[in-house]
């Protein structure tokens, strides 16, 4: 256990070095101030289309950052060949993706955090009350939302050859889930055979990314969701992660390192 | 050949881009004056920006709707399109209308299976209205943008102006925002009418009012005439308010003409008369 914290430990540390989080933070931060300074019809009590855009600007910087970190992960590690010191201390293969995972999602967590303080104090002096509850299932769910983002890039990693074209696919992988996987079913009983039973088993068989985006209850002051339906969607996440993660190390195992 | 100090060559190129500017700025402005706003939205989206400008409308309505609405996917497989509504009155005296309006926006139905079920729960599902007073405020900046990317849709003003003032009591923004829309199309009659209920109703000046849902009037007649088919409902409520405004000023005569053609239009005469109890003119 000591060894994936450790690991972890390098991978947060890397996103503080690296700028992608500043460059993105501060881009939220003016874009949203700007907006902020708009006069609408004198009120300045205003706040629904501040929340949309500064929770559409929170969920692009936190894919990226999630996606760029995870992507290049494991292949920085092979091309600088810094791998085999690591795996020679002694370390696993799975405690390797295990460390790598948990740093990527620590360090997003961090930055999610950062985001969310920042949305809050907007909102917050805007509206003169906060609801934190609602935000804080917000945060918790986009976080979850990346911890199966992150497995899935990890596994990208192993299987695709370059971190770009790894990151490029899960993006758009992501993407299409996010605006098209909660209507796959309507289109599935639209469709003649056999394209009706093959976007059925895409439907039935994706992680539905979807349930994780609660940006529009937020933004519409929606009552927050059961808490039961929170820890079920929780648990959902988790199984999909260990699922990649479980395929991540399937592959790693077997594949060779001096390639 | 020994090479200018570069602060030398920053302070030449500095006065070369500001006698460019000094050049070019009349010019572009007798282009922007050519175009009708000549902003710079209108600039780099062209006629593009009446596709946003409606985007940006129904995106209004998504925020009455709290975000209960249909997207693009939904609305392809409705079986009965969902309709903006932002503007209607729900004051809750069209029983038949507000269980038409449940039924048109019940497009989620029932669970298709346990994935749709669950997913119901983390975005709005449940379908109600931004009409508490004070709540409205979170449509306007939409309004306001899609009225910024196309003026020519009177809707949107007349719209934004409904709502200030019957949820947020903004009168002053509400005919100032009339005006620019006014500004922009000379001969909306639905910008005149809604300017003149302000008048009357807000501001208690029956006089302009009057004045106002007369030149209504007289666009409306004018589209009519050039055949652009305007909207009858419109001019019954012209009309009907003209007729309310005449009888309150005790101007009993104009009063009847105006129900005489409001009873015309209407759709169910006998209806019209029992809403309106007959003027009596005293010397007749």
């Amino acid at each position: 256990m000591n060894a994936i914290f450790a690991l972890a430990t390098v991978v947060i540390k890397e996103l503080y070095r690296r700028k992608d989080f500043y460059v993105l933070f501060i881009l939220t931060v003016l874009m949203t101030v700007v907006m902020a300074s708009a006069n609408i019809f004198n009120d300045d009590k205003i706040v629904g289309y501040l929340k949309e855009i500064c929770l559409l600007l929170v969920w692009i910087s936190a894919l990226v950052i999630s996606v760029a970190t995870a992507s290049r992960q494991i292949p920085a590690e092979r091309e600088n060949r810094t791998i085999f010191p690591l795996l020679a201390k002694p370390v696993s293969r799975g405690q390797v993706i295990m460390g790598k995972f948990l740093g990527c999602w620590l360090a997003s967590g961090v930055a999610l955090l950062v985001f969310y303080l920042f949305l809050g104090v907007v909102n917050g002096s805007r509206e003169h009350q906060l609801q934190v509850i609602g935000y804080l299932q917000a945060l918790w769910m986009q976080w979850m939302f990346l911890a199966i983002v992150i497995a899935m890039v990890l596994l990208g990693s192993i299987i695709f050859a370059a971190p770009s074209s790894n990151a490029t696919i899960c993006l758009v992988v992501v993407l299409g889930i996010l605006l098209l996987g909660r209507y796959l079913n309507l289109v599935a009983i639209h469709q003649a055979e056999p394209m009706r039973t093959i976007t059925s088993v895409i439907y039935f068989s994706i992680p539905h990314l979807e349930w994780f985006d609660l940006r529009e209850r937020v933004i519409n002051d929606n009552p927050v969701v059961a808490w039961n339906k929170i820890a079920l969607a929780s648990l959902y996440a988790a199984a999909y992660t260990g699922v990649f993660l479980f395929g991540t190390w399937i592959c790693f195992r077997r594949q060779s390192l001096s390639k | 050949m020994k090479p200018p100090r570069p602060s030398l060559i920053l302070l030449l190129l500095f006065v070369l881009c500001f006698s460019l500017a000094t050049y070019l700025e009349p010019r572009a402005s007798a282009l922007a004056g050519r175009d009708e706003t000549g902003d710079m939205l209108t600039i780099v989206l062209g006629d593009a920006r009446r596709m946003f400008a409606n985007h940006f409308f129904v995106k209004a309505d998504v925020y009455f709707h709290r975000g209960y609405y249909p997207s693009f996917i939904e609305q392809s497989y409705a079986q009965t399109p969902v309709e903006v509504h932002i503007a209607e009155h729900h004051d809750g005296n069209e029983p038949q209308g507000e269980e038409a309006h449940e039924k048109e926006m019940d497009f989620l139905g029932k669970p298709r299976d346990w994935i749709d079920g669950f997913g119901r729960n983390f975005f709005p599902s449940t379908h109600t209205h931004r009409d508490q007073p004070g709540e409205a405020r979170e449509i306007l900046p939409w309004l306001r943008l899609s009225a910024d990317l196309d003026p020519h849709r009177a809707e949107t003003y007349t719209v934004a102006a409904y709502w200030l003032i019957s949820n947020m009591g903004k009168v002053n923004e509400a005919e100032q925002f009339l005006r620019e829309g006014l500004r922009a199309n000379p001969d909306s009659y639905q910008i005149l009418f809604a300017l003149g209920k302000i008048y009357y109703e807000n501001r208690h000046d029956p006089d302009v009012a009057r004045n106002l849902w007369e030149l209504a009037l007289r666009r409306w007649n004018d589209q009519n005439e050039s055949g652009k088919d305007p909207d009858l409902e419109a001019y019954d409520e012209i009309v009907a308010h003209l007729a309310n405004l005449e009888e309150k000023q005790g101007n009993l005569r104009e009063a009847l003409s105006y129900l005489e053609v409001e009873v015309e239009l209407s759709p169910v005469p006998e209806v019209t008369q029992i809403t309106h109890p007959p003027v009596t003119l005293p010397f007749l």
